[in-house]
């Protein structure tokens, strides 16, 4: 065994290499004969949809997972990287997709539980200094549950600065930030790139792969299929070597087909926060007609929760008329009656929320329809009825699964997510109101989905998505609004709008302002 | 090293097979227990788990008198089983809402004591009907002390698991100062105990010369329809959806504070309904001590039966036959009632251990090398 | 009054003790219910070792190890075959009653001298301050020093500080390299030991004889304690000394004339528990500020 040391480092040996690396649970293999080359002050974009073996390969490079088979190199000699702190030792610093914070600790302790022991005040100053360094604001002192998602990623960030790092690794890093936090964001990276150490930078934004890194290895089903330069190359064609084929690239054709009615109405909804880790929801109000798709964007933890619990009914308005489905006053009724009324719903978490694991899929077409399908009378419940729901519903939308009868929780990601909306689109509800529709879905799942979205809204249907995922906004909505602390800007023709003004609405600018100054759009 | 990997899905056999397993695996305990106490390993488990179904053959005289046939009731084993299977189901739909009612003997004291004070109070001489008022309140009791929990959790969101475990002391205290006080039998020469229950709140035998009674019938018809219950019905949909997961149930459309009253009140009464029936049964009258323990070895008995209310059926049978098996123990052997209370947690212990194969498979991975 | 003070700095010993060493547990995330199983344990190992050999501190060390014992095969059950953890504390719970009634069973009856008290001359017996602070025996302070000890431990600490990061979030204290279940593994054990030390104060000092389930429901109420004091240690101790003056009501009751019946006293202490649950639970708010996020829920790594 070989501990981590510097072979031959002449110019031109990596500062990383993995070689023919194999990561096998049970049966199913996450990365098979991966070969990955950093150089030294590289900036490299590891590229792959969901599901493509990303995340379980720089979790073995930080030692959280041991590989099944293959092996490390840096700097030339090879390496094996038992477990964080040996990673930490030899320069390699994560900043993690789903943060590793504590939100019960402050900030100093959060640093502190990653690093060699140290007096706090000393390592306090030591975060004042780096985050100033890098333009990272951030108060040691404050306790991480009070940290909006851009400053916990900040300490993130600065735990592994503080340990000099040669080789940092993001994933994901982007998709809680503003157009305007990622700026900054790509600042530090540069900064950090000058001074030699590389980046290995994970993320499904092709674009931005562009705009900021010089060359990227991309994987699918566990293999690497390709490497390229980014700047070379167009998102397009980044785009079809992570999937493999032509992608059904999805548009709305031209504008939309003439609007009916307003199907949907929210009419000044104020709703107090729940707890103090919650966000309160201040004079909203938006309308959604019959025949269009109207997006509300908005970086994670602004209140689409409480929005969405809002209208589905989980928690009550305190007048009825706040929220009107086909004219129908619903605020101050639950779920069901609402359903009755029309109204589908599809809440962002799927397994645990919009779907219950344990149950098989016709269990879960009785949790969203037994009332409103009939799938259930008064007391008992018809499995036929449920079982034909769901046939229906796995054909209509392409639901894969291991087993015959299989559980929810074992379906993959896309599948549930494709058996979730399907289950509620063959309702043709007049109103549908989607959370994250393709979070953590792989590219043909979603393009399945936003093609169901828009189809739907074609038949005369309103449909409200809400996201933080930009791109998806703008491939699929007519109308577009911003939440920001619990308030929703006004709703603009998505014509009008670009990224950047999203991206100033997102950070705060006044919702209310129907001109976005011209002179801030970077 | 042991290092577990998830099923893809829940493996059916072992659902079926894990209490089977448990139970192997708490006889081999409990032999290698008897044999470090200087008993004979095989004869004590015998002595235990085999021999209550043994001495339980018997003969039958038809009403016709004339032909004598032989039936195998094992009596005891049902007898004991009875309350433990209507707490016991009740409780696994319980279990089931993810609502851990651990003070099914404080509502089995309270149904005792309401039935019996309904009984004491009765006028004299009154006809066998009155039994069904007696019973129901014995239900009414069970219920009323699971509503304090219910009622604390839904509003003020107090665990059910420690109310309901301090309302058992609170109940065994009451109990107690019943008997000695305003419910002390005034010629029961200064014992603490009620007076008799008079005929008519005698659970009526069933079977000639065994003590099979009534309840039987009872506890069959609630385990059935429980399971029903839970099988079938949108209720016991949403008390599996709201346990399994509460935002999916909120989600739903169902309301999770209803569903806590119901379970809880459901256990609750199934808890007053044993009380009530194993007084009747047993001593017909109230005293201090009356096996309202049964409301913590049911919590065995739903797990056992995998917290399916027909599951409890299997489980109070097999707890029965260790509390018999205890009895005779105690008197062949020697061995102190204490037993059967290891028997019992072992027999938890390695259910809860085998479960675990079901939702898992176990690998045995060699550690990493460098 | 001063005997009452003295005789509930006494009856508040075991429930201190079993109650900071669930509040370790609790706070690496682990919900032990078997307090009562462990305490009953640790009760019956003590005096019997106290009875066999005479010595006061090997009853003691023994009665602790009973009691971690007992918390090992928890964690063994709950932990690394990530069973239903209230399932395996109830087990726990019912075996341990039914172990601690099996082998106390040739104890029965025996009686033993108490723990010597703490005797300074002049200072211990003279002022009614003197002998309310000065004159119980070790284990008294003992479970002040460990409640202490904890504090110190949980927040001036780095291992404290893992292991209230490993309850509060256990994915991400895997994720930096931290060993949780190893770390959940010794908070239980030493909340076992505790729950031993408890059951072996009663044992031992505070009526010095072995009963049948002696413990009467004092598990259980060191976990609603745990609770009340919202996992903050000092509350633990305060709280501690509140329960015990309402369970010595049951004993002084009848002296002060108190006209009620021994048993409404007697329910006291439990109905007493009911009520700081329920007014320290109805702020929602607090419990979720101050409980560990991961309490009770499973881990199982990734390798």
């Amino acid at each position: 065994m070989t501990g981590p040391g510097h072979a031959d480092a002449g110019p031109g040996t990596p500062l990383f290499e993995a070689r023919d690396i194999v990561k096998k649970f049970g049966e199913f293999a996450a990365n098979q004969d991966v070969g990955l080359v950093i150089q030294p002050g590289e900036k490299h974009a590891l590229l792959g949809e969901n599901g493509a073996g990303k995340s379980t390969l720089v979790k073995m490079m930080y030692g959280v997972m041991q590989p099944t088979s293959g092996e490390f190199f840096w700097n030339g000699a090879r390496t094996v990287i038992h477990k964080p702190a040996e990673a930490r030792d030899l320069g390699i610093g994560m900043v993690f997709q789903h943060f590793s914070v504590f939100d019960a600790l402050t900030v100093v302790e959060n640093i502190a539980l990653a690093l060699a022991p140290e007096p706090m005040k000393a390592l306090s100053q030591r975060i004042e200094q780096v985050s100033e360094s890098y333009g990272l604001a951030i108060d040691p002192r404050r306790a991480v549950h009070t940290l909006s998602v851009g400053e916990k990623q900040r300490v993130e960030i600065i735990r592994c600065l503080l340990q000099h790092p040669k080789l940092l690794i993001m994933d994901e890093p982007t998709s809680v930030l503003t157009p305007q936090e990622t700026r900054v964001l790509f600042e530090t990276l540069d900064k950090l790139a000058a001074e030699g150490c590389s980046i290995l930078y994970i993320s499904h934004k092709l674009e931005e792969v562009k705009a900021l890194c010089d060359a990227a290895t991309i994987l699918r089903l566990g293999r690497v299929v390709a490497h390229c330069d980014p700047k070379a190359e167009t998102a397009r064609s980044m785009a079809e070597m992570m999937v493999g084929d032509e992608i059904a690239w999805v548009e709305k054709e031209g504008a939309a087909a003439e609007t009916g009615p307003v199907r949907l109405m929210v009419d000044r909804l104020n709703l107090p926060a729940a707890s103090e880790f919650g966000i309160s929801l201040i004079d909203l109000s938006l309308e959604v007609r019959g025949g269009e798709v109207v997006g509300i964007a908005g970086v994670a933890g602004e209140g689409q929760s409480e929005l969405m619990e809002a209208l589905t009914g989980e928690v009550l308005s305190d007048r009825a008329e706040v929220i009107l489905i086909d004219g129908e006053a619903m605020g101050r009724v639950g779920p069901t009656p609402r359903r009755l009324a029309g109204a589908a719903f599809v809440p962002e978490e799927r397994n645990g929320h919009a779907a219950v694991g344990e149950l098989t899929l016709p269990g879960n077409i009785i949790l969203a329809h037994h009332a409103a399908e009939q799938v259930a009378t008064r007391s008992w419940i018809d499995f036929g009825k449920a079982d034909g729901w769901a046939k229906r519903v796995r054909e209509a939308f392409d639901v894969r699964a291991g087993a015959e009868n299989p559980t929810a929780g074992s379906l993959s990601g896309g599948n549930l997510q494709k058996f979730i909306v399907g289950r509620e689109i063959l309702r043709e509800p007049g109103v549908l109101v989607v959370s994250q529709p393709t979070w953590g879905v792989d590219a043909g799942a979603a393009a399945v989905i936003r093609r169901a979205l828009i189809d739907l809204a074609g038949r005369g249907s309103a449909v409200l998505v809400i996201s933080q995922d930009l791109e998806e906004i703008f491939s699929i909505c007519d109308k577009i609004a911003v939440i920001h602390h619990g308030r929703l800007s006004r709703e603009h023709p998505a014509a009008e709008m670009t990224p950047e003004k999203v991206g100033l609405l997102m950070g705060g600018a006044h919702p209310e302002a129907s001109e976005i100054p011209a002179g801030e759009v970077a | 090293m042991i290092v577990l990997e998830p099923r893809s899905q829940p493996s059916r056999i072992l659902a079926v097979l894990s209490p089977v397993i448990a139970i192997g695996l708490t006889l081999l305990a409990g032999g290698i227990l008897m044999a470090l106490m200087g008993k004979p390993p095989l004869e004590a488990l015998w002595i235990y788990f085999f021999q209550p179904f043994g001495e339980l053959w018997m003969w039958i005289t038809l009403p016709e008198g004339e032909r004598e046939m032989w039936l195998y009731i094992p009596s005891e084993v049902i007898v004991k089983a009875i309350p433990l299977a209507l707490i016991g189901a009740g409780l696994a739909v319980c279990f089931r809402a993810n609502v851990w009612n651990i003070g099914a003997a404080g509502q089995y004291t309270m149904g005792a004591i309401i039935g019996g004070w309904f009984a004491l109070s009765a006028p004299e001489g009154v006809s066998g009907i009155w039994l069904a008022p007696y019973l129901i309140a014995g239900v009414l009791g069970g219920m009323a002390w699971a509503a304090i929990p219910a009622f604390l959790r839904v509003r003020f969101n107090a665990n059910e698991i420690l109310v309901s475990l301090m309302l058992t002391y609170v109940a065994g205290y009451l109990l107690d100062w019943l008997v000695r006080g305003p419910f002390k039998d005034p010629l029961g020469f200064g014992f603490p105990q009620s007076e008799d229950f008079q005929d008519a709140f005698i659970m009526p035998v069933l079977v000639e010369g065994t003590r099979l009674h009534l309840g039987v019938v009872l506890a069959i018809i609630a385990t059935v329809a429980l399971w029903v219950m839970m099988g079938r019905t949108m209720k016991g949909f949403e008390v599996r959806v709201i346990g399994a997961a509460p935002r999916a149930g909120a989600f739903a459309g169902f309301s999770r504070d209803r569903t806590i009253w119901f379970v809880l009140l459901l256990s609750g009464g199934l808890a007053g309904l044993a009380g009530a029936i194993e007084v009747s049964a047993t001593v017909q009258q109230l005293q201090p001590q009356i096996s309202a323990e049964y409301g913590f070895v049911a919590i065995i008995v739903a797990f056992l039966g995998r917290l399916n209310p027909l599951g409890a059926l299997f489980g109070a049978v097999i707890l029965a036959i260790s509390y018999i098996g205890g009895e005779n123990a105690q008197i062949l052997l020697k061995l102190p009632k204490a037993v059967t209370g290891v028997f019992q947690g072992m027999l938890l212990f390695f259910l809860l251990g085998c479960d675990t194969l079901i939702r898992y498979r176990i690998r045995l991975m060699r550690p990493t090398r460098g | 009054m001063e005997n009452f003070i003295i005789s509930m700095i006494i009856a508040a010993t075991p429930l201190l003790l079993a109650a900071i060493g669930e509040l370790v547990t609790e706070r690496s995330g682990v919900l032990n219910l078997g307090i009562e199983g462990m305490m009953l344990m640790g009760a019956v190992v003590a005096f019997a070792v106290a009875n066999s050999t005479g010595s006061t501190p090997l009853a003691i060390i023994a009665g602790a190890g009973a009691g971690a014992a007992m918390a090992l095969i928890f964690s063994v059950i709950a932990l690394s075959l990530l069973a239903n953890q209230p399932a395996t504390g109830l087990a726990l719970t019912i075996f341990g009653i039914g172990a601690s009634g099996l082998i106390g069973q040739g104890f029965v009856g025996i009686a033993l001298e108490p723990l010597s008290k703490l005797s300074i001359p002049y200072l211990s017996d003279s002022t009614a301050l003197g002998r309310i602070l000065l004159s119980h025996d070790v284990m008294v302070y003992m479970a002040l020093a460990l409640a202490a000890g904890v504090a110190w431990f949980l927040y001036k600490t780095r291992p404290g500080l893992a292991l209230r990061a490993v309850g509060d979030n256990h994915d991400s204290g895997h994720a930096l390299g931290y060993n949780v279940i190893a770390i959940r593994y010794l908070a239980t054990m030493f909340g076992g030991a505790c729950a031993g030390l408890g059951g072996a104060y009663l044992s031992l000092a505070y009526t010095p004889m072995w009963a049948e389930n002696m413990t009467a429901g004092r598990g259980w109420i060191a976990l609603a304690l745990v609770v009340f004091a919202t996992w903050r240690p000092g509350r633990v101790v305060a709280g501690a000394y509140l329960f015990a003056a309402v369970t010595q009501l049951q004993f002084y009751g009848q002296d002060w004339g108190l006209p009620v019946p021994s048993q409404f006293l007697a329910m006291a202490p439990y109905v007493a528990t009911i009520v700081a649950l329920v007014i320290i639970s109805r702020d929602v708010n607090l419990t979720k500020a101050n409980a560990p996020a991961c309490i009770g829920k499973p881990f199982r790594a990734e390798r």
